[in-house]
């Protein structure tokens, strides 16, 4: 584990010098759906179950900004880094083992997620969209949704063998995941086999206990969705690690 | 038993393909042990099974008397130091976090990394590269910061793939001399190359390879010495253009006729003797060039060989 660290400072190092090309770029698109979506479609719903629109997607704001950081990251990142840049394969001359880059990589997936996660909740706050001091475990939360997240884009990565095929991820994994998670809706007013089929998004549950922290409304049902997310990373984790073995190890 | 390392019957197939068909060899402590051979003849394969990146599954590989068996551990990758084919810095980190961030792959401390690092930028000639990202070095200057970066813990084995592959003259002779620096501060280094002329500057003894297989082992000069006679000349004629019946020729002169690559060498005990009556066979001397036999000529004779059989 000390090593995924040692990794991981190689990924901070980088993050550092390009922390603000990209915390603005991915600050422009969540501010651009809260607006369009909040102060333009919220002018027609009235009411969503005692929210108001702009407050109930909010919270999913902050869900999804980290699912497309971590994700981004697991995807394009992390291919350039195992084809292009042979980062890979130089930390596997040096002491450490696939598991170990995958780890890395994890980590750095998780603390892009919590990062972009925190700004978001800074933008809602400021545009006073944050109702409960319940908030504050948001940042610690994130680590599970980012920990699924950056398997799963992980794993997706290590299968293909062009870096066009990432596009086919983004398109048919994640925004899906990203439109029917009730994060703009919510996932009750879905026909019923979307509703059980939303139970395997992790992004579902990340909106749904992000929500229930940002207003305050606090219960043990959300342990569920924690249960479900911990279960998910327990599943994912050996598949990364098997495929970027398949890639890195001849 | 002063070996490093030791491969018996080493084999490595890819589906179909036979990379290496059963090598074995033994490296000493403290010396340059190099592997020659023409692209393809399983220098790398070797070079990866002892580094970590190709799994040992056919015969035995031993380092520092351990079995390795699939991957080398972590715990014998922290003292070696790789310089692999590819030159794979980072290019997202200037040469000197590239060394600090290298570094804590071994546990190295930021700090001391970073002091350490300088040190080998000095050594390497590239104080003024230090804050400067890779990506902005020339060549041979990425070749040197990558000899610094697998310097940077200290090994006790380096593992150099092709180092100079690419370089220009005057970098490859400044690579030479960091090499044997290291050399001479007892790091034992293995080394690929199809540089018979780096083999011959660097290594103490060395292998042939061919198509997966050792074909002669020694110093370059037992080499040399084993395999051609010591003087050769080079018949700058085409074949075609060769006057005829010219191997009888050439026997009864005193030379022995190879040819290798499509080209006539006469091979000879007493080189200017023959080159001064070689206008007699029919053959211009200033088409002959008359020179000491070589590691080269040695290569050409045993790959060449193989390849017509």
């Amino acid at each position: 584990m000390k090593m995924a660290f040692n990794i991981l400072r190689r990924h901070l190092i980088v993050f550092r010098h390009t922390f603000w090309s990209n915390m603005v770029f991915n600050m422009i698109e969540p501010f651009l759906y809260l607006s369009a979506m909040g102060f333009g479609l919220g002018a027609y719903v009235q009411d969503m179950g005692g929210m108001t629109y702009i407050q109930f997607i909010a919270p999913g704001m902050v869900s999804s900004a980290s699912m497309w950081a971590a994700t981004f990251e697991c995807t394009y990142a992390s291919f350039i880094r195992l084809h292009f840049q042979k980062t890979f394969h130089a930390m596997l001359a040096g002491p450490a083992t696939v598991s170990d880059v995958i780890a890395g990589e994890v980590l750095f997936g998780i603390v892009k997620n919590i990062v972009f996660g925190i700004i978001i909740l800074v933008v809602i706050g400021i545009m006073g969209q944050v109702q409960s001091a319940w908030s504050l475990l948001i940042p610690v939360f994130l680590i599970l949704p980012g920990t699924v997240f950056s398997l799963m884009a992980l794993a997706y990565t290590g299968i293909i063998t062009h870096i066009d095929y990432l596009n086919y991820y983004i398109t048919l994994v994640t925004t899906p995941m990203y439109l029917f998670a009730g994060v703009f809706f919510p996932v009750s007013s879905m026909p019923k086999w979307l509703q059980v089929l939303a139970w395997l998004n992790p992004l579902y549950h990340s909106v749904e206990v992000c929500r229930s922290l940002v207003v305050g409304q606090v219960s043990v049902d959300l342990w569920q969705h924690v249960a479900c997310l911990a279960i998910f990373s327990v599943i994912l984790a050996p598949l990364p690690v098997y495929f970027f073995k398949k890639r890195l190890i001849s | 038993m002063g070996f490093i390392i030791q491969a018996k019957n080493l084999a490595k197939s890819y589906g179909n393909f036979r990379a290496l068909q059963g090598i074995s060899f033994q490296i000493n402590k403290g010396e340059c042990f190099g592997f020659l051979g023409n692209n393809g003849a399983g220098k790398s394969t070797t070079m990866r099974m002892i580094y970590g990146l190709s799994t040992v599954e056919e015969g035995c590989l031993e380092i520092f008397g351990e079995k390795i068996r699939p991957l080398t551990p972590p715990h014998i990758k922290q003292v070696c130091g790789i310089v692999p084919q590819e030159d794979n810095l980072d290019p997202d980190l200037t040469v000197i976090e590239n060394l600090i961030v290298y570094g804590g792959y071994f546990n190295i401390p930021s700090k001391d990394a970073r002091v350490r690092g300088q040190k080998l930028l000095d050594f390497m000639g590239l104080t003024d590269k230090t804050n400067v990202n890779v990506e902005r070095l020339s060549g041979g200057a990425k070749r040197r910061v990558v000899i610094a970066r697998a310097l940077i813990n200290q090994p006790q084995i380096m593992i150099l793939d092709e180092p100079t592959t690419g370089l220009d003259p005057e970098a490859r002779r400044l690579v030479w001399q960091k090499l044997r620096r290291s050399k001479e501060d007892g790091v034992t280094m293995i080394l690929t190359t199809h540089y018979m002329e780096e083999a011959a500057q660097l290594c103490d003894r060395l292998v042939i390879m061919n198509n997966g297989l050792i074909l002669a082992e020694g110093s370059p000069e037992t080499l040399v010495r084993e395999h051609v006679l010591p003087f050769v000349i080079e018949v700058r004629i085409p074949l075609e253009m060769l006057p005829t019946g010219i191997d009888e020729k050439i026997l009864e002169l005193g030379g022995r006729p190879e040819y290798m690559v499509d080209s006539l060498f006469i091979f000879t005990e007493q080189g200017r003797e023959i080159w001064e009556k070689i206008h007699k066979i029919g053959l211009p001397q200033h088409s002959c060039y008359l020179r000491s036999a070589n590691l080269e000529d040695v290569f050409l004779k045993l790959t060449g060989k193989r390849e017509e059989s």
